[in-house]
């Protein structure tokens, strides 16, 4: 075995190991340890792609002396390698954009906490990405749900507590759905590593046995990874949850781990309960008719809100609805499409909250909409970011979001049943997006009173830098998409 | 065209105008409008004082008053709904203990039949939880980690705020009767933990169980005699180090065991003979970190539950 097969199992260790090491160091030893760390994470999961791409072979590496059915797994693809490389990069700039804001309002060992828990959670969102065994995903989720209460709740504040504790209860509603579903899929399999499982599935399948509790599986482990990472009607978490927290938290929260929870259901789509039998229940037909609530009224919901972090965090809705409605349209093209838009919504939504954060600076840390006008001549990088993320998320031409919208679009046509719905969901939903986001871009670039002009904010090299980094990451999806997409398509390929 | 209207303000295009514009959200109506610089007063320039006023999402209380009882009568029906959909789905589920069943295969085959022989271990669910399937354990072992340190960012008062101090800030007696028979118990309790933890991988038992006792005797402990005396030996410092030391042995330990377990190497740890004590290769001293981390774990949610810090 090459030695870079190693290097997925090398960036959990690390990032769990600093974890556990920053509970006694001090906030700014336990914050450089963190940044440390998460770039040692890019190095070792881009190479680990870089291997995975050139071989065009997915591995498995076993996890101690045991192999498959015995001991614990991960397995690496290049969909795997991709998406914790563009994770942990989109983790690493979201705490640089967020830096200057972190070191202000918390305190030396709320900083050293806030760095605990980021490092387990990149560990956690590592481990949920790479495992090939059903019950270290449980695990994973446990310590990414603690992890996310933690970075909502280390500013202590009222609406905090309040904000953390609803997304606890519905978190832990969601990880307990997914927990009932893995024990009674270990009743009838009597397996807990993926492939096994799939083997057993596809024998029970053949026998027509145990066909009520495997539905169940399928219900119980879909309803609990959409409760987690925020479908439509189990929304009502977000908004307070991403709007109150720091804008770094707010940034990883949506970007990165509802996407993990996305990307643990799609692989228990194809690795675990396998493709056939999930097109042959319904219940991607359920998840198609939640998204298309969850574009349409996540929009609307962002249009009531005056709060431009709520404004963000309803946005967050619509596109997790557009990332289930891929999942929905039941096609290769359709999961393709919604797995582009997870990179496209994890790189954007960041960069909308790292923005927003810098423009509300500007302008005497208000966060109402109405009164950030001439935000963007105060603070011109923060506005620039803003605008493009605004433009990436409505689907502009040259930005990410097209990208994704067009390959929704292209992906319907192949269901003529559902081509119709789709494009006209796309339609209004684009109108919906445009609506809210170029009328607050519009409004931040509204001259202001000439006294408030001369009051420019400045963001400190670490947000300039996050902020230019994530605009030029969404100008790449959008203008070099071949490569990513290809990448997602080879991928799939090799989940199944 | 139609500026020349007369009720221009109140048409359509006047409000959408006047929307862009961003004077007035006409979608969405402030029910009480405060001036900014009133808020600003009010919150008295703070910054956080600010971030409270903002009201919570959702509903005001006597809206939320008003459906009530709604979602009460919604919530026992959901509750039902679910737990007879579960019912139902467990009568179609293997009967229990049945020897054909599906989880009777290969893999528990092997953990019965030859999981002594390659772990170790007599006692086979600590050779299952701490060798074959470690890299669960050690996932558990740091949801304990993290979950008691949310405890300790969400209940520790600020590095300046006075915990407090005596036992009577908190509402404890001196209990005599109680003092003499912790005086006696916890002793005991502790060797007892002690044992369970160190006959991890000989008998029923193990790290969680043994951890588990250790943290209730800490527990006893210092409700009976207070926590002057437990700071004696137990304080934050101690509960760091501890959690600190046994985690990172626990990650080091098992990264050398999952790395030369996937490279195909000789681990070169001795199983030594089932039965005696120093055998089972790196279970006994994976059970002592778990142990540690349980003790340590049960101990600090009391603590911070009961004075707000350790």
């Amino acid at each position: 075995m090459e030695f870079v097969c190693n290097f997925p199992f090398f960036s959990i260790m690390v990032s769990m190991f600093s974890g556990v090491i920053s509970s006694v160091l001090k906030g700014k030893k336990a914050r450089n340890l963190g940044v440390a760390v998460n770039g040692i994470v890019i190095v070792l999961s881009a190479a680990t792609l870089a291997y995975v791409m050139s071989t065009g072979e997915s591995f498995v590496y076993t996890m101690g002396h045991y192999t498959a059915p015995w001991g614990n797994e991960i397995r690496v693809g290049v969909l795997e390698a991709l998406t914790a490389t563009f994770f942990s990069f989109v983790m690493l700039l979201s705490v640089l954009g967020g830096m200057k804001h972190l070191s202000r309002e918390l305190e030396d060992r709320s900083l050293g906490m806030y760095f605990l828990f980021l490092n387990l959670m990149l560990g956690a969102i590592l481990a949920l990405i790479y495992t090939n065994d059903i019950f270290t995903a449980y695990v994973f989720i446990e310590i990414n749900t603690i992890a996310a209460c933690g970075l909502i709740m280390v500013r202590k504040t009222g609406p905090v507590y309040v904000a953390a504790t609803r997304y606890m209860i519905m978190s832990l509603m969601g990880s307990g759905l997914f927990l009932i579903g893995v024990c009674i899929l270990y009743t009838v399999t009597g397996h807990l590593l993926m492939p096994n499982i799939q083997e057993s599935v596809k024998m029970l399948m053949l026998r027509g046995e145990y066909h009520i509790p495997l539905l169940m599986v399928i219900i119980l482990i879909t309803a609990g990874l959409a409760i987690k990472s925020g479908l439509y009607p189990f929304h009502s978490w977000m908004p307070a949850a991403y709007g109150f927290s720091l804008p770094s938290s707010s940034a990883i929260l949506s970007g990165l781990v509802s996407k993990s929870y996305i990307f643990l259901l799609i692989k228990i789509i194809y690795r675990v309960v396998g493709k056939d039998t999930i097109l042959g229940s319904d219940i991607i037909k359920v998840l198609f008719a939640f998204s298309v609530f969850a574009i349409i009224l996540g929009s609307v919901g962002a249009i009531r809100e005056k709060d431009i972090r709520y404004m963000n965090a309803y946005s967050s809705v619509a596109q997790i609805g557009y990332v289930y409605m891929g999942i929905g349209l039941g096609s290769r093209a359709g999961m393709v499409a919604a797995m582009f838009h997870i990179l496209v919504h994890a790189a954007t939504k960041s960069l909308l909250f790292i923005s927003a954060e810098g423009l509300s600076q500007a302008s005497g840390h208000t966060y109402r909409i109405q009164e950030l006008k001439g935000a963007g001549y105060r603070s011109r990088l923060a506005g620039i970011g803003f605008t493009v993320g605004a433009f990436s998320l409505v689907g502009i031409p040259l930005f990410g979001g097209f990208i994704s919208k067009i390959s929704f679009a292209v992906a319907a046509t192949e269901d003529p049943r559902k081509v119709v719905l789709v494009f006209i969901v796309i339609a209004i939903s684009t109108l919906l997006n445009a609506i809210y986001f170029v009328r607050t871009v519009i409004i931040i670039y509204t001259p202001a009173a000439a006294s408030e002009k001369s009051r420019r904010v400045k963001l400190g090299a670490a947000g300039c830098t996050a902020i230019t980094v994530f605009a030029a990451v969404n100008f790449i999806l959008g203008l070099f998409s071949g490569p990513f997409i290809g990448a997602i398509k080879q991928g799939i390929a090799m989940f199944q | 065209m139609s500026k020349i209207k007369k009720d221009y303000e109140h048409t359509f295009f006047g409000k959408l105008e006047r929307w862009i514009a961003g004077e007035n959200d006409v979608f969405y109506e402030d029910p009480e409008p405060m001036a900014l610089e009133e808020r600003e007063k009010k919150a008295g320039h703070n910054y956080l004082a600010y971030l409270e006023q903002i009201p919570d999402v959702g509903y005001s209380y006597e809206k939320a008053k008003a459906y009530h009882y709604i979602y009460r009568i919604l919530t026992v029906l959901m509750g039902v709904f679910i737990v007879g959909t579960l019912l139902y789905v467990v009568y179609f589920l293997p009967p229990f203990g049945d020897a054909d069943n599906p989880v009777n295969n290969e893999v528990s085959r092997r953990y019965i039949e030859k999981g002594m022989e390659e772990t170790g271990a007599v006692n086979i669910v600590a050779g299952m939880i701490l060798d074959y399937r470690a890299f669960d354990t050690f996932g558990e072992s740091n949801v304990l980690f993290i979950a008691a340190s949310a405890v300790l960012l969400l209940l520790k008062a600020g590095d300046g705020a006075k915990t407090a101090k005596s036992q009577k800030e908190i509402g404890m007696k001196e209990d005599v009767i109680l003092q003499r028979v912790t005086f006696i118990l916890s002793p005991m309790l502790f060797l007892f933990g002690i044992y369970v933890i160190l006959n991890g991988h000989l008998s029923p038992g193990g790290g969680f169980s043994g951890g588990a006792i250790i943290g209730g005797s800490l527990i006893l402990f210092r409700n009976s005699y207070g926590y002057e005396a437990i700071e004696q030996f137990f304080t934050e410092k101690t509960f760091q180090n501890c959690t600190l030391i046994a985690l990172g042995f626990y990650c080091l330990a098992k990264s050398y065991s999952f790395f030369t377990g996937a490279n195909h190497l000789n681990s070169h740890i001795p199983l030594g003979t089932p039965g005696d004590i120093f055998s089972a290769g790196l279970i006994l001293p994976l059970n002592i970190a778990v142990g540690i981390v349980v003790a340590c774990t049960m101990y600090s949610f009391y603590a911070l539950f009961s004075k707000g810090g350790i």
